[in-house]
């Protein structure tokens, strides 16, 4: 399969087979790709019937780079002991390696190590604040603010902690470009009942990039809590967690070229220090008693029994390989292949894209539906194509109820998508459209 | 020929047979598929055990509906008893294409909310 460097005429893929397709207009604004990375992901080598894998499913999990996979390998079969535990060597490397990972991690995203908390993946780092914060500083009365576009991760535990605690349950609205309204925002804390404001970084349907920084203050100054749901963010645009201001964010590893079972969760140091703890059992205790239990220091207090020690390590590899590429690059290949990518789609009769026009507006993603064909179907004929989307709702069935819809086809893209992949997936999408005689 | 999107399949799903609402009914079942958004609902009226009507509704992909709609002119006129025996074979066996296991639950949606109609049981296939 030829690569593409910049504007060049192409094979097209697919069931057209074959054809040389003339450049267009699109072509020659399609701008160079800032990174050529397929080569370090060793699952791309797969072929599917004879074709390359073209995955363009990065918002539900990344594919691992060698070095990654090498770490984890190397870690288990080198470094492998307890954590917290061992006086012998051994332990003390496994120690070594698990608190190294740590760092790497919290100044990957220009967080303290005492403030940067290992669970399993997102949805449990916002169970932790929902359980360990929510409950200690959420009752009757109070309101807990979310937005339309979350995913149930940020949603489904709120709703509990209202229901339990009597407090109300908010949601700010989404508009038609897929966009929040600050004045609402506004107008919400005004009313002086809202103790914590959730949202996300990136939205996984609409791409959208909220304004992180700008609301935190916000939140802040009506003396409110935020967390921001960091999963669709972290893996594609620099992310500083200072800046942005989040009291607590959550993010997960394996959608940032790491292990599957490996979260993160940063929190604000005189919250975490207030919280009592999530879990409980061994390594977040600092002394046990018949009666009772004293909690250890952060950020072992939040960390319950034998961590994720592997999958940290890995985490901690996928960093470094990030910050190696540079975040800034990561943005600017994902903002110009989701340029091309929303381009190319426009060509496709009867396709309606979802949330921000501008590919400068949104994360690596576009959401969309086909007229005549359902989401489902369109997976499936890209699939014979070797190309990888997602259809479904995508765990945001509010947002679908919002937009009219039961669900969508979405690509992704990562670090390791090109422009092929793109064309690949319009061929798939011109070529079902034809098969379904529409 | 498609292996799946066979001609015959395309029609049902573009025209599909015995599809809207019955009023009056006697039996009605609503079922989704919340894994790709397919929604099936169903209204039956009965008469001397048998299905004396039917008629599907809903949105869904070119599977969940074009089964629907090939298996909507095998229910018509049968015995209730005959429909609660009906198992997935049935179905696979009736679209007479090679459905993967995740196009299974496509498949089988119409049947799924048939026989909820009927029997009260949603939990099928266990």
């Amino acid at each position: 399969m030829s690569r593409v460097a910049g504007a060049t005429v192409q094979p097209a893929a697919g069931a057209g087979g074959g054809a040389l397709r003339s450049a267009t207009a699109a072509d020659a604004s399609a701008a160079p790709i800032a990174l050529d990375v397929r080569a370090d992901f060793p699952i791309l080598e797969r072929a599917f019937d004879g074709r390359p894998l073209r995955y363009l499913d990065s918002a539900s999990t990344s594919q691992k780079p060698r070095v990654v996979i090498d770490a984890l390998a190397e870690h288990l079969g080198t470094h492998n002991a307890n954590v917290h535990r061992g006086v012998y060597a051994l332990a003390q490397e496994a120690d070594a390696a698990y608190e190294q990972a740590r760092q790497r991690v919290a100044s990957f995203l220009g967080a303290d190590a005492r403030t940067t908390v290992f669970t399993k993946n997102v949805t449990e780092a916002i169970n932790l604040v929902a359980y360990a914060w929510g409950r200690t500083n959420v009752g009757a009365g109070d309101a807990v603010l979310i937005t339309q576009m979350e995913h149930h991760a940020n949603i489904v535990p709120w709703q509990l902690l209202c229901k339990e605690r009597g407090a109300t349950l908010r949601y700010l609205e989404v508009d038609e470009a897929g966009q929040l309204s600050p004045a609402q925002l506004d107008a919400e804390l005004a009313r002086g009942d809202v103790r914590l404001v959730a949202f996300t970084h990136v939205s996984n349907v609409l791409g959208t990039i909220n304004p992180v920084a700008e609301m935190t203050a916000r939140i802040r100054a009506a003396g409110a809590v935020s967390l921001v749901d960091g999963a669709q963010a972290v893996p594609q645009m620099p992310v500083d967690v200072g800046a942005l201001g989040a009291d607590f964010y959550a993010w997960t590893g394996h959608k940032a070229l790491g292990p599957t079972g490996i979260g993160v969760l940063h929190g604000d140091r005189e919250l975490l220090d207030a919280m009592p703890p999530f879990l409980t059992g061994g390594d977040m205790i600092a002394s046990v008693d018949f009666e009772g239990a004293t909690w250890n220091e952060l950020p072992y207090k939040f960390e319950a029994g034998t961590p994720p020690i592997a999958e940290a390590v890995g985490l901690g590899a996928a960093v470094e390989y990030l910050r190696g590429l540079g975040m800034d690059r990561v943005r600017t290949h994902e903002r110009e292949l989701t340029a091309y990518l929303l381009g190319r789609l426009a060509e496709v009769p009867g396709l309606r894209v979802v949330g921000p026009p501008l590919a400068s507006d949104r994360g690596g993603l576009a959401s969309f539906t086909i007229e005549g064909l359902h989401p489902h179907d369109v997976a499936e004929l890209a699939d014979r194509a070797g190309v990888c989307i997602r259809a479904g709702h995508h765990c945001a069935q509010p947002l679908m109820r919002c937009l009219g819809v039961a669900a969508t086809a979405r690509a992704s893209v990562g670090v390791y998508n090109e422009t092929a992949d793109v064309d690949a997936l319009i061929d798939a999408l011109q070529a079902g459209r034809k098969v379904f005689e529409l | 020929m498609d292996d799946l999107y066979r001609d015959y399949i395309l029609d049902h799903y573009k025209r599909p047979r015995n599809f809207g609402e019955l009023e009056p009914h006697d039996l009605e079942g609503e079922e989704h598929n919340p894994l790709c958004g397919d929604e099936l609902g169903v209204h039956i009226r009965v008469q001397d055990g048998r299905i004396a009507d039917l008629r599907f509704h809903g949105h869904g992909c070119a599977i969940s509906q074009a089964s629907a709609s090939i298996a909507s002119e095998e229910l018509m006129g049968m015995e209730l008893a005959e429909v609660e025996r009906l198992g997935a074979d049935w179905m696979i066996d009736l679209l007479g294409i090679p459905v993967s296991a995740t196009r299974r639950k496509c498949a089988l949606l119409n049947l799924k909310v048939v026989r909820g109609a009927v029997t009260g049981d949603h939990d099928w296939p266990a």
